[in-house]
């Protein structure tokens, strides 16, 4: 029944509907395989399986309905068991967002991401792990546990989506859902081994979506190639009244050519992403995925973003100084955790300063620094400003070329504590995923080797606003004809 | 570029944190390193160039002044450590 596990999105949506296995046994054997590998990989801070089971049943009746009467068609994921980053609402699913601070918070709605895919027919299992308020690069800033990388135990799985993305690594679900503001499904995407989407900023409604920096943050989509994860992204894109940044842009529809064939399309390489520090089988791997898009068809041109080097200080003075003000909201009255006291400011400094881990801690003050009277011009709006910059290099850049090839990170997975107490040395890792959030664009991160000691590698795709139709079939043609996203790190 | 330990007490006081007096000492360090760091990106002359706040082009967002159907107060309230009817309950906060 295992093997169950392994199917495609497009694979498990056709065996339901062929009728040779319910959505029942379906999730039971996807619960099955969550039962034995969780206590390796600890990917889950809530798993649900009454909640999957009752929907199975709830699918497999509409299966019943549909037999009898075709000709109301079934939507278009319907059985399809997935997972959900602890960061995004899940109606009365405990929503934690990695943090002591929200341990008990119920969300009473789901994220609009969640509720298209829930009509769609998807099957929620669970919430994964997450740096706390996806504050990180590794997963570490969990209050609840730290994820294993399946590859390798003693390493970590990338943040923050790290419990997404050790799920869809291990075959635990079939895809999951993440969020992107710095690289958060990009590299744990990279670390693990899967295929995963940073959607442009505005694609996708970040309705129920917990803020953490709100021009940056994007959900975005993990799962095992790039066709699986345009399935979901297809049914989450698009406009909601909920969201005032989500643009109301038509989504087109995402043609995945059987045959692989790139020739109009023109692949820029940027120079700054191969820099000295760079592990060299990443730049190796990276170089020899350039080839293969060259076999296919399309033609390399060399590209310069010269102001990658300024995208992690702007991040980290951005970044932090949007969380300082989103943070502000957990204040331990009307929803979360609360010390009592007998003040009410003392109620707010000592939830806040008991119930959020240290990264929080530490971002919310360098926010509040950079925010703050007589830094504002120095720090945050020079900031913003060189974040200009950052952009521009990339609309010039899309003058050249169709889409940008770069590697995710810098290095491959790196073990678990090898950042301990250095918060700045675990900021570098980010410094390839930045530029992209910055600057709003899609990127598709997907595997395209592995170094010397087994540990997957990523490249990315970056496209211009609202291109991911188009990265989606590049890196769909590049799946075509490697096989690198087909291997799995636990029998 | 240093903080002082009264700029880390004067910041955790603006963001409402409590904190030890070993957590205000680690904070000053790596703070400071962080904010050494990021200073670098004082040397772009910038005069000429506007602040991207956001990447989408600046527009109103409107809707109808319709009132519709949102959150029941029992869910509004499900998740509150403390409430009295309809009501959330902090301490008296007025004297």
């Amino acid at each position: 029944m295992e093997n169950l596990t392994k199917l495609s999105v497009s694979e498990a949506v056709k065996v339901i509907r062929s009728g040779s296995v319910s959505c029942r046994v379906l999730t039971q054997s996807i619960l099955k395989r969550i039962e034995r590998l969780e206590p390796l990989v600890q990917a889950f801070i809530t798993l649900a399986p009454e909640y999957a089971l009752a929907q199975a049943d709830e699918a497999d009746r509409r299966i019943q309905a549909w037999r009898k009467s075709p000709d109301t068609p079934l939507p278009p994921l319907l059985g399809l068991p997935i997972a959900v980053k602890d960061v995004l609402s899940v109606a009365n699913i405990r929503c934690t967002c990695g943090s002591r601070m929200l341990e008990n918070y119920i969300p009473p709605f789901n994220a609009t991401c969640v509720e298209r895919l829930l009509e769609a027919g998807a099957i929620i299992v669970g919430k994964t792990n997450t740096d706390e308020f996806a504050m990180g690069s590794s997963t570490e800033n969990s209050a609840y546990k730290i994820t294993r990388n399946p590859w390798n135990f003693d390493c970590v799985p990338g943040g923050s989506s790290g419990g997404s993305a050790a799920a869809v690594a291990a075959r635990m679900v079939t895809a999951a859902l993440g969020t992107d503001t710095g690289g958060s499904v990009r590299q744990p995407a990279s670390f693990c081994g899967v295929t995963g989407i940073k959607p442009t900023y505005g694609r996708l409604s970040r309705y129920g979506l917990v803020a953490y920096g709100s021009s940056l943050d994007t959900p975005g989509v993990l799962g095992h190639s790039a066709a699986d994860v345009a399935a979901l992204f297809s049914i989450m894109a698009g406009y909601d009244p909920l969201d005032s940044t989500c643009v109301d842009l038509s989504v087109p529809e995402i043609q995945l050519d059987s045959e692989p064939e790139l020739t109009k399309l023109r692949i820029g390489v940027p120079e700054e992403y191969f820099t000295e520090g760079i592990q060299p089988e990443v730049r190796v791997a990276v170089r020899k995925a350039i080839v293969v898009f060259e076999r296919l068809g399309a033609e390399i041109v060399q590209v310069n973003l010269p102001h990658t080097e300024y995208a992690l200080p702007v991040y980290y003075l951005i970044a932090p100084a949007e969380a300082s003000a989103n943070l502000a909201r957990y204040d331990g009255i009307r929803y979360g955790s609360q010390l009592p006291r007998e003040d009410i400011r003392e109620i707010y400094r000592a939830t806040r300063g008991e119930k959020f881990g240290a990264e929080v801690k530490r971002r919310i003050m360098l926010g509040t620094y950079a925010l703050s009277a007589g830094y504002y011009q120095a720090f945050y709006l020079q900031a913003q400003k060189v974040r200009t910059l950052i952009k521009r290099d990339f609309e010039l850049a899309f003058k050249q070329v169709n889409v940008i090839a770069a590697p995710v990170a810098p290095t491959t997975a790196f073990r678990i504590g090898a950042h301990e107490d250095d918060p700045l040395s675990m900021y570098l890792e980010d410094v390839f995923t930045l530029p992209v959030n910055l600057a709003g664009l899609p990127a598709l991160a997907f595997p395209v080797g592995f170094d010397l000691k087994g540990l997957p590698i990523g490249i990315q795709l970056i496209g211009p606003a609202f291109a991911e139709a188009m990265l989606f079939r590049a890196a769909h043609a590049y799946q075509q004809t490697t096989e690198w996203h087909t291997f799995t790190p636990l029998e | 570029m240093t903080l002082s330990l009264e700029e880390v007490e004067y910041i955790a006081e603006l963001a409402r944190l409590e904190l030890t007096d070993e957590e205000k000492a680690r904070y000053q360090k790596q703070l400071s390193e962080i904010l050494e760091y990021v200073a670098r990106l004082q040397a772009l002359d910038t005069a000429q160039i506007d602040p991207t706040f956001s990447v989408l082009p600046p527009r109103n967002i409107l809707r109808s002044d319709r009132a519709r159907p949102g959150l029941s107060i029992d869910d509004l309230l499900r998740n509150a450590p403390d409430t009295e009817g309809a009501q959330f309950r902090v301490p008296s906060v007025l004297d």
